[in-house]
């Protein structure tokens, strides 16, 4: 595993009186897949989405490849093509096709040749399973397929880093399982991910490490073994009890 | 009662130009209402208070005053001065625009609002700009549903328009007025003008109607 690429230090971030992220320190190595765990309202999205500044802290810093987000002279939109999100409920542009979805960002923000982008959608089609679908309307997709092309939709913009918030929580059961396998074949290829997800099993299987966060702290980290089997923590103790 | 054909017959080439100018003068003012309406709209949409605060008066002004009064003060107050002369067909064009422009902004603001806020945050995760995110995410999928309300707004602006009659623009409902002053026939003069509003309306409700099945 490889060097930081992601240092998080004293992170606090509040909505008016609520306060959300209470100093959060993390780091995440190159290749590393960290899964995040934690009750409801645990700050499990806020720490998400400030990594690429969805959410602005207040305080502390983050740092991706040793540049602060943070410092005045970074063009966030530089940071926010390097890290890829896949939202819980895939906000795909209803607007365009599949492949179109694909494509937007790259022809638009890296300005790759309309051709260029689109040869690469459909090797990522691919990858998804989804080839058969490039022109299809999103609308038309099962959550499962709607999911994959969002997943196939970051990707093409050639991420560092995935960023995933809870990716599988709206999907009906049956189409858990062929998101978890391409993110598991991504990490397979040496993806850094930040997966925040109720899959334990995922977690057990993919996860490098665990973080279970509680009112805004990480509460205890380690490995999948060490958390699940064996947590040191009281409330960590509480909640696994309740999702296991 | 004898409707009299023969004198509407006789009006037929001027009842024909004002209608022409209705519809251009129309035309041209919900283009310049719905591209000024975009940037009022984006104003009011605005957290900064210099802008949010004069963009608010501006909607506030036209929505709260009677159109006629507003295109009195354009013909009579703003028009002199820049033009160094009063011209009617030019202060209705400002007005109409200027008045539509405090309706269409609300469309924006409310269409582009209504778009779920996943969308935004999704083209900001692929590393677009503001500007990109709305150009090609947030706009394409609100202007569709803004468009029911645009043909509303386009239909009052047509029908809005006869009371430019009232600064002289020689447009329709000018023409009405003197057709009924020459001959002092009240049915006539406001039958026709009615039936022309009224195709004009309809179908521009039916274009629009076209226009959002096609989108
Ligand atoms: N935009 C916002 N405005 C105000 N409060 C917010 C906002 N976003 C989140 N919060 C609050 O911040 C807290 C943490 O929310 P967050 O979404 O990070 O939790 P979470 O751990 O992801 O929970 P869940 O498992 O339900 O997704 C919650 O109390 C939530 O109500
Ligand atoms: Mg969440």
């Amino acid at each position: 595993m490889g060097d930081p690429i992601i240092q998080v230090t004293d992170l606090c971030k509040s909505y008016g009186a609520n306060t959300v992220l209470r100093s959060v320190n993390l780091e995440v190595r190159r290749q590393e897949v960290v899964v995040v765990i934690g009750p409801s309202g645990s700050g499990k999205s806020t720490l998400l989405r400030c990594l690429n500044l969805l959410e602005v802290p207040e305080q502390g810093d983050i740092r991706i490849e040793g540049r602060s987000l943070l410092d005045k002279g970074v063009r966030i939109t530089e940071i926010r093509a390097e890290v890829g999100m896949v939202f819980q409920r895939f906000n795909l542009f209803p607007h365009m096709s599949v492949l179109d979805n694909i494509t937007l960002s790259p022809v638009r923000v890296r300005k790759l040749p309309k051709e260029q982008a689109a040869v690469k959608a459909f090797e990522l089609l691919r990858k998804v399973g989804l080839e058969d679908k490039a022109n299809a309307a999103p609308d038309s997709l099962s959550g499962g397929q709607a999911q994959r092309v969002a997943i196939a939709r970051a990707l093409a913009m050639e991420p560092k880093i995935m960023l995933f918030d809870e990716p599988t929580s709206a999907l009906d059961p049956e189409m858990v399982g062929e998101v978890l396998a391409v993110m598991k074949e991504l990490a397979a290829e040496g993806m850094t991910m930040v997966v925040v997800t109720h899959e334990m099993g995922f977690a057990r299987e993919v996860g490098d490490r665990v973080l279970f966060m509680e009112r805004g702290s990480i509460v205890e980290e380690g490995t999948p073994q060490d958390v699940f089997d064996c947590p040191r923590e009281e409330r960590t103790r509480l909640f696994l009890s309740k999702v296991l | 009662m004898d409707f009299r054909f023969d004198i509407v017959w006789g009006y037929a080439p001027l009842l024909l130009k004002g209608t022409g100018l209705t519809v251009g003068i129309s035309f041209v003012s919900i283009w310049l209402g719905a591209i000024l309406g975009l940037g009022i709209g984006f104003g009011k949409m605005s957290r900064k208070s210099w802008i949010s605060w004069p963009v608010s008066a501006y909607v506030n002004f036209f929505r709260g005053t009677p159109l006629i009064v507003q295109a009195l003060i354009v013909h009579y107050i703003v028009i002199p001065p820049i033009l160094g002369t009063t011209n009617a067909i030019v202060a209705g064009i400002v007005t109409l625009s200027l008045n539509s422009a405090a309706y269409t902004a609300e469309i924006y603001r409310a269409g582009i609002q209504s778009i779920d806020r996943g969308q935004r945050e999704a083209a900001y995760s692929l590393g677009m700009t503001p500007g990109q995110a709305m150009r090609f995410v947030i706009l394409p999928q609100a202007v569709k549903r803004m468009i029911p309300a645009f043909g509303n707004e386009f239909i009052v602006l047509v029908k809005d328009s006869a009371m430019l009659a009232y600064i002289a623009v020689p447009e329709l409902m000018y023409w009405s007025n003197a057709m009924k002053g020459q001959y002092l026939k009240v049915v006539e003069a406001y039958t026709t003008a009615a039936l022309v509003y009224f195709i004009l309306t309809y179908s521009l409700s039916k274009l629009l109607q076209f226009v959002e099945r096609r989108l």
